[in-house]
């Protein structure tokens, strides 16, 4: 057990920790920022090292040796000067791991460095609305017609597809395959003729996710990621990259320490919050739940660094960490009462509204990225070796 | 950097554990229980054969000199083996405040025959988190009034006990005015009790300020770890179990119900081996988190462990409520270690204080 890391990696800390407060104030602060600020930032952060660290070089990254410790501290250092860090959209975090493991040398020069540099926005075309869960059995058609691909059928849940110029989309190109085998990988413009994107309005009021419909819209045959049929496995490289980063206990840490403030502030008849035992006992409660996934998020670190096995540990992250989330935000809900249910605008408005808007927003992510049902399924056969539900033929 | 594991630490709970799976289980625990035996002697020459009695003890007194996370790992081991013997007070409490809190000659002239086994100490610190029944200690001097309930590792030669002032005495089982009556509770793998002081004649420790506080988390940290390993097996036994029960033609584990019931115990229940584990390193080696670690962690377990040990025997079904299995006596453990040194909701209090909170 050691938990420190080491006279190296603290000089690289003390780098990490000048650069941000030198530059710190040229990152976006989430206020009415242009994408050009973002881009500009990006790009900075490129030069520097910290963001698009271990991209090789020739597609535009930084071309370091992945190092786990060195990634960490700069998320550490940055969150603790609460700097935004570098683009994190679905192209750079899911579909470039995808491109370097299974895209064509052709692919990769095209698509990474644009991507990472923010040139090309993604959104991720998986979901149906037939398909949810049971995503496998999806139905939008590719069909090879001379050079290109025509594609035919629905996509939905798609965030950002209003504003994305490419999309990563999951095909059935074999109809005569068994249905995890008939799939593929394309990579779509958004300008494509027949490709139109229609608005989803969620429960929390925003516009995030859209359907995108699709009518004989022609994809040149080469946009293909590996081979035909291989799309589902490809597919579930980016998947894994997704459940990773829902349920970040460090933001949990933040919202937790956020809400102990909100407590010790607000007040009903007079009395603070915090100072009533039933509020008192519910945040302390959660405190011990976000320490212990707190804790279980160092083990898998040191597990990665040591190429250890933690697989159950790893597998409970986003089942857990959303739940909790949902309730944490909850929670303070009930602390602000009434004024807590204020939305959108007005004179009590708390925080701009989200304590109300989290709590909503991870009632999605409970269901995005794998439903928390699909997550006991994956906990119960993968984790702990019980048998698969019988599936109907 | 690395928050797991040594091999020697991996070790150290297959030896323990694999001579608790020869000795100890199901088949220790219920004449135990049944015979209302005092002490396994058996599993306690075992343990000392293993060194387990002298795990915190320095090596200059004859112990292994190892940490609290070691401690923690071994008290997981007896908690998934429900072990009938006695840990948190006699290896773990009692040889810690004599060590902190006693003289030299105290030291010399205790922690020797603690780290060999052949005295068993118990720990009489309940009033120093909660009184209930008018208990609570009064020294005059080097005597002791008064009485102290739920004394851990009762069946003892020697005591621990704290005073209404958090001074810290020893009191021999055999002292003169001091009467002993067991406490028969919920768990029978591990003996409880009540000390009547009259006139007692006790041993102060000298240098217990703030000793106490530490020892009673030291309590909790061991006590949080075994009730983690009961918890553990309670979820194995049940996974097990729906491998083969068959009902409507198929093992019941291939329900969603259950397979549902399984997952949610082992996501809970999965962060808490990290929750363990750091606690029981804090304790040794961060001073600024161990307090708040050490009560979290121990409020925290508890609650994940009373719902696995639900969930666990819904999973067996009306087998699982018979004696049958003797799925109970992992659940009863349970039971009993949440309440010892404050219940979860009474630390979680404890930890709001610490921050000021309350």
């Amino acid at each position: 057990m050691d938990l420190s890391y080491g006279e190296k990696y603290e000089t690289f800390r003390g780098t990490v920790r000048e650069f941000v407060s030198a530059n710190g104030q040229l990152a976006p602060d989430g206020s009415e920022e242009t994408l050009d600020k973002a881009r500009d930032w990006q790009h900075l952060l490129i030069e520097n090292g910290y963001a698009a660290r271990t991209i090789p070089k020739e597609y535009g990254g930084g071309g370091y040796a992945p190092d786990l410790i060195e990634s960490r501290i700069i998320a550490e250092e940055f969150a603790r000067a609460q700097v935004a860090t570098g683009m994190a959209g679905q192209g750079i975090s899911m579909l470039i791991p995808v491109l370097l493991e299974r895209g064509s040398d052709e692919q990769r020069k095209q698509f990474i460095e644009p991507t990472l540099r923010g040139d090309f926005m993604w959104c991720q075309g998986y979901s149906e609305p037939n398909s949810g869960s049971d995503l496998a059995s999806l139905s939008t058609r590719a069909v090879l017609d001379g050079d290109e691909w025509v594609v035919n059928g629905q996509k939905i849940w798609t965030s950002s597809a209003k504003t994305a110029d490419w999309m990563f989309c999951l095909v059935r190109s074999e109809p005569d395959a068994r249905k995890h085998h008939g799939i593929s990988f394309l990579l779509i413009s958004m300008d494509t003729p027949g490709l139109d994107v229609r608005p989803l309005k969620t429960m929390a009021g925003d516009s995030s996710f859209n359907e995108v419909f699709f009518t004989d819209v022609r994809v040149p045959k080469d946009q293909i990621v590996g081979n035909r049929g291989e799309g589902w496995a490809i597919a579930n490289v980016v998947l894994k990259y997704e459940r990773d980063s829902l349920g970040d206990p460090d933001i949990s840490l933040r919202r937790l320490n956020a809400l102990i403030e909100l407590m010790k502030t607000e007040t009903v008849n007079g009395e603070r919050i915090i100072d009533n035992p039933v509020y008192r006992d519910r945040v302390m409660q959660l405190q011990g739940r976000v320490m212990a996934l707190r804790f279980n998020d160092l083990r898998l670190l040191s597990a990665k660094i040591n190429k250890q096995e933690a697989a159950l540990a790893t597998m409970i992250v986003k089942l857990q960490g959303t739940e909790l989330r949902h309730e944490l935000e909850g929670l303070a809900v009930d602390a602000l009462g009434e004024l807590g249910t204020l939305y959108e605008e007005g004179p009590y408005l708390r925080d701009n509204g989200q304590w109300m808007r989290d709590h909503l927003y991870f009632l999605g992510l409970i269901i995005g990225g794998g439903t928390n049902q699909i997550q006991k399924n994956i906990i119960s056969e993968r984790g702990l070796g019980m048998p698969r539900e019988p599936r109907t033929v | 950097m690395e928050f797991g594991l040594s091999d020697e630490q991996k070790m150290l709970q297959q030896s323990i554990g694999g001579y608790l799976q020869e000795n100890g289980g199901l088949k220790r625990v219920r004449p135990f229980a049944d015979e209302d035996q005092d002490r396994a002697e058996d599993l306690w020459t075992g343990f000392a054969e293993l060194g387990i009695p002298g795990l915190l003890i320095a090596e200059e007194h004859g112990g292994l000199g190892f940490s609290m996370l070691d401690a923690a790992l071994v008290a997981e081991v007896l908690g998934y083996n429900i072990a009938p013997a006695p840990f948190a007070a006699s290896v773990v409490m009692v040889p810690l405040a004599i060590a902190r809190a006693g003289s030299a000659e105290q030291q010399a002239a205790w922690l020797p025959k603690l780290a060999d086994g052949s005295v068993i100490a118990g720990a009489a610190l309940t009033e120093a988190v909660g009184a209930r029944e008018g208990a609570g200690v009064q020294a005059d001097g080097s005597t002791l009034n008064g009485k102290a309930l739920f004394v851990i590792d009762f069946e003892a030669d020697v005591y621990l006990v704290a005073d209404d002032q958090r001074r810290l005495y020893l009191v021999e089982a055999n002292a003169p005015g001091l009467q002993r009556q067991r406490l028969s509770t919920v768990d029978k793998t591990r003996r409880v009790g009540e000390l009547i002081f009259d006139g007692t004649p006790a041993d102060p420790l000298p240098n217990g300020d703030g000793v106490l506080t530490q020892i009673i988390d030291a309590g909790r940290i061991v006590l949080a770890a075994d009730t983690l390993g009961a918890a553990q097996c309670m979820l194995d036994q049940a996974v097990a179990y729906s491998k083969v029960r068959e009902q409507f033609g198929r093992v019941i584990g291939s329900f969603q119900a259950v397979k549902h019931l399984c997952a949610e115990m082992a996501a809970h229940l999965e962060p808490c081996r990290a929750m363990s584990w750091y606690a029981a390193h804090a304790y040794d080696n961060l001073p600024d988190e161990a307090r708040l670690t050490a009560l979290h962690t121990r409020a925290h377990i508890a609650e994940v462990a009373k719902e696995v040990a639900k969930k666990s025997t819904e999973v067996h079904g009306g087998v699982g409520f018979t004696d049958e299995l003797g799925l109970h006596y992992w659940f009863k453990r349970i039971n009993l270690s949440r309440q010892l040194l404050g219940g979860p909701d009474r630390v979680r209090e404890e930890a709001a204080q610490l921050q000021g909170l309350a």
